[in-house]
């Protein structure tokens, strides 16, 4: 290995229900995609490993329900995991695994270390507060309390996504779908995150707006170095963003890969199915 | 000395749905030298691009090996190189040239050439200026620099596909049917180009389909042969 990770998963799963014997054995082939007839158990994430590397862009590609959002909740401590493993080689904290380190630790590595861009902006935004309270929040949690840093720095990062200055201080309930995904963008950058969780940031965009999206996140990604987890069901938007590429089934990581190989030869049988769904 | 040796390789794809089995190239071996500049031919078919795409990474190859002789790693044998170790590889060494140009659109020209360059940690300033230097060296239109290439033709196309792969000064370039599109005109630029890069040291790899392109320009030729195809497993 000649560089080393920034984030590491190994063997994470997600488990919902009682679980037994049945499903409780290795091969787990009793299931029924990921879940348990006999006692009604879902396996949303089922042993997921990898590797994430600084300044880059790793896309998770899989239809609805095989566990992407699961995976990136339980990494951005949303949920808890199941079991598993996720350790983090940024300056101080190393070779500690987060996912059973203190809620105190979980909340510091949250608010310092991941910037979070939900698929819905309901669950990363206060609806009511103005746009600029939205990105001082994260800061606030993150232990600032200078109000005038924070300001410019709000205010710098909302023009750097493209909102309006006089629009800084509307809430985001009176704002596009575009804008309010542009607003958690810049919330999720205000402590410089090394490392941003990005689910389905694109979907429900209409296409000019999905462009601006994208368009902004390659910008970040050049500029700012952060590493960054692009889930989609979107294969362009993944053949636009990630050099490499792991493809989801029922909880599963079933292949991975530089992503123009995915898309070119890929090796699975549900990842021929997707690739060939294309157009 | 070798910077390429194709050892016993082997390319099928599987199509699951059809319980097909595709064998695309069996037993390749070749070698390419540093500075060389080898023309792969064949018909329609035969697995020319598969070989090109295979020693990118496109494909995954199956078996044999392609040892590369890599200024970073030593020996390498792509087939088993990690996913980084490739991506590495195609950001400072190996560049790979088809006549489609696929890139992020809503980027002008100026921006693909100058991003390859920030991708890989060079400063703005110095960014832009080798760019500039790549545009006008492969003679893309000066006023076509600040457009987006969907408008471009062919051509254009072309050689800002090669600006892009060369502004990095790959070691190793590999050249997918570049020409097939083109016109005559176009296709002696071309050829200039790849004198032009043949003098700088890149070795390069070419598939090209007429021979009259071929013709003095190639260092040495590899045939490529069909082989049974298709088989259900």
């Amino acid at each position: 290995m000649f560089e080393a990770p920034l984030l590491q998963v190994k063997n994470l799963s997600k488990i919902y229900g009682p679980t037994c014997p049945k499903c409780r054995t290795a091969e787990k082939e009793t299931l029924i995609k990921n879940y348990c007839a006999s006692c009604r158990t879902v396996h949303a994430c089922r042993d997921i490993s990898f590797d994430l590397f600084e300044g880059e862009i790793l896309g998770i590609v899989g239809e609805s329900g095989s566990g992407k959002s699961t995976l990136m909740q339980c990494l951005y401590f949303d949920q808890e995991a199941t079991t598993g493993e996720m350790i983090l080689n940024h300056e101080t904290d190393m070779d500690e695994n987060l996912l059973t380190v203190s809620a105190r630790k979980k909340r510091f590595i949250r608010n310092n270390k991941f910037g979070m861009v939900y698929q819905n902006p309901i669950y990363g935004l206060k609806m009511d507060y103005s746009a600029i309270s939205n990105v001082a929040e994260k800061m606030i949690a993150a232990g600032n309390r200078n109000v005038r840093e924070m300001e410019e720095k709000g205010n710098e990062l909302l023009q750097k996504v493209n909102i309006p200055s006089f629009r800084v201080k509307d809430a985001p309930e009176q704002f596009s779908g575009g804008m309010q995904q542009r607003v958690q963008i810049a919330k999720a950058l205000s402590n410089h995150p090394p490392i941003l969780f990005l689910d389905e940031i694109t979907t429900g965009l209409d296409l000019s707006v999905q462009a601006n999206v994208l368009d902004l996140m390659k910008d970040i990604q050049v500029e700012f170095g952060v590493s960054m987890i692009v889930v989609s069901h979107d294969l362009a938007v993944i053949r636009m963003l990630a050099d490499r590429t792991l493809v989801m089934l029922d909880g599963k990581v079933i292949e991975e890969g530089l992503t123009d190989q995915i898309l070119e030869d890929p090796q699975h049988a549900y990842t021929q199915q997707l690739v060939y769904s294309l157009i | 000395m070798t910077i390429l040796c194709v050892e016993g390789f082997k390319k099928h794809f599987f199509i699951h749905h059809l319980n097909k089995r595709i064998s695309a190239v069996n037993e390749v071996n070749f070698t390419v030298e540093k500075g060389e500049f080898m023309g792969i031919v064949g018909k329609s078919g035969s697995g020319k691009s598969t070989i090109l795409k295979s020693i990118y990474r496109s494909y995954l190859p199956d078996e044999g090996a392609i040892i590369y002789d890599s200024d970073f790693f030593g020996a390498i044998d792509l087939c088993k190189a990690t996913e980084r170790e490739m991506v590495y590889l195609r950001k400072h060494e190996i560049g790979y040239v088809s006549q489609f140009l696929n890139v992020m659109p809503r980027i002008t020209a100026r921006q693909l050439v100058e991003n390859a360059l920030l991708e890989i940690g060079v400063d703005k300033k110095t960014a832009k200026s080798r760019a500039a230097e790549a545009l006008h060296h492969f003679e893309l239109d000066r006023s076509l620099w600040d457009t987006y290439p969907n408008t471009f033709s062919g051509g254009e196309k072309l050689r800002l596909n090669i600006a892009i792969a060369t502004v990095k000064k790959p070691r190793l370039l590999l050249l997918d049917e570049p020409t097939a599109s083109l016109d005559d005109r176009s296709k002696i630029k071309v050829r200039e180009m790849i004198q032009k890069l043949k003098q700088d040291g890149t070795t390069l790899i070419g598939i090209f389909h007429d021979l009259q392109f071929m013709d003095g320009l190639c260092d040495k030729v590899y045939t490529m042969e069909i082989k049974d195809k298709v088989g259900v497993e």
